[in-house]
């Protein structure tokens, strides 16, 4: 194993546990704002440090430069998204929990 | 939808992105994943993004409903015409082989060009569906 390899190992086992860490907000948070900030971090953290990893472990091809793109389109997506769920959830009068609840 | 200025920002970036890969998914097929049924999903979404954020009024403007329905029409006829013409070259209904010189070139063009009429036909169609079951 090359240190390479190693190290595309070590961010796509980081980008899982990020990916578990979501989860569990998903879980346990416990309004939707909270919720959908937790899945975030799946959309944006976990997928950027698996793609990564993935990316050192192709080498310079084809396949790292579609993977690239991948990342792109989804760091361009995915922020997207979640903001339309907040803003239609506020929009449908959804107040987020505070200090006072 | 007049104030949702990230939607609309993202949706100009997004839209010729998902075109291009409509257009990748398409030509791609005869080597890997996808077709004409998968391109034609994805490129009629982009029209379908489009309508979502900016209105179906302007979506009437981009493409208009009538085109969409003869374009689907168009997909089918470009269908049976490479099967009609594979007949008239001496073969049997959709047989590529006799479309060119030798065989494996005629299974390319073949392939090719019905997949690009299930593509316009797919992707008409998700536009006509669209255009049917949204508010005016």
């Amino acid at each position: 194993m090359t240190a390479i390899e190693i190290l595309s190992g070590i961010l796509v086992i980081l980008g899982s546990l990020s990916i578990i860490v979501g989860l569990l907000g998903v879980y346990r948070m416990p309004d939707f704002f909270t919720r959908l900030h937790a899945a975030s971090v799946i959309d944006t953290l976990g997928t950027i440090l698996i793609l990564f990893g993935l990316i050192l472990y192709a080498g310079l091809n084809i396949v790292s430069i579609k993977l690239l793109l991948i990342l792109i389109f989804i760091l361009i997506t995915t922020p997207t998204a979640a903001h339309a769920l907040a803003k239609s959830a506020l929009h449908g009068k959804l107040k987020p929990m505070t200090d006072d609840d | 939808m007049e104030h949702h200025l990230v939607l609309r920002v993202v949706a100009r970036i997004i839209i010729p992105l998902i075109m291009l890969f409509a257009l990748y998914v398409q030509f791609h097929g005869d080597y890997g994943p996808g077709g004409g049924f998968q391109a034609g999903v994805i490129f009629a979404s982009s029209f379908i993004l489009y309508g979502i954020i900016f209105g179906i009024a302007k979506l009437r403007q981009v493409i208009h409903p009538s085109f969409v329905r003869s374009s689907a029409a168009f997909g089918v006829l470009i269908y049976v015409g490479v099967g009609i013409v594979t007949i008239l070259n001496g073969g049997e209904f959709l047989n590529y082989n006799v479309l060119s010189q030798s065989a494996e070139a005629g299974q390319h063009i073949g392939i090719m060009i019905i997949e690009f009429g299930v593509g316009l036909t797919v992707a008409s169609t998700m536009i006509i569906l669209f255009f049917a079951f949204a508010k005016p």
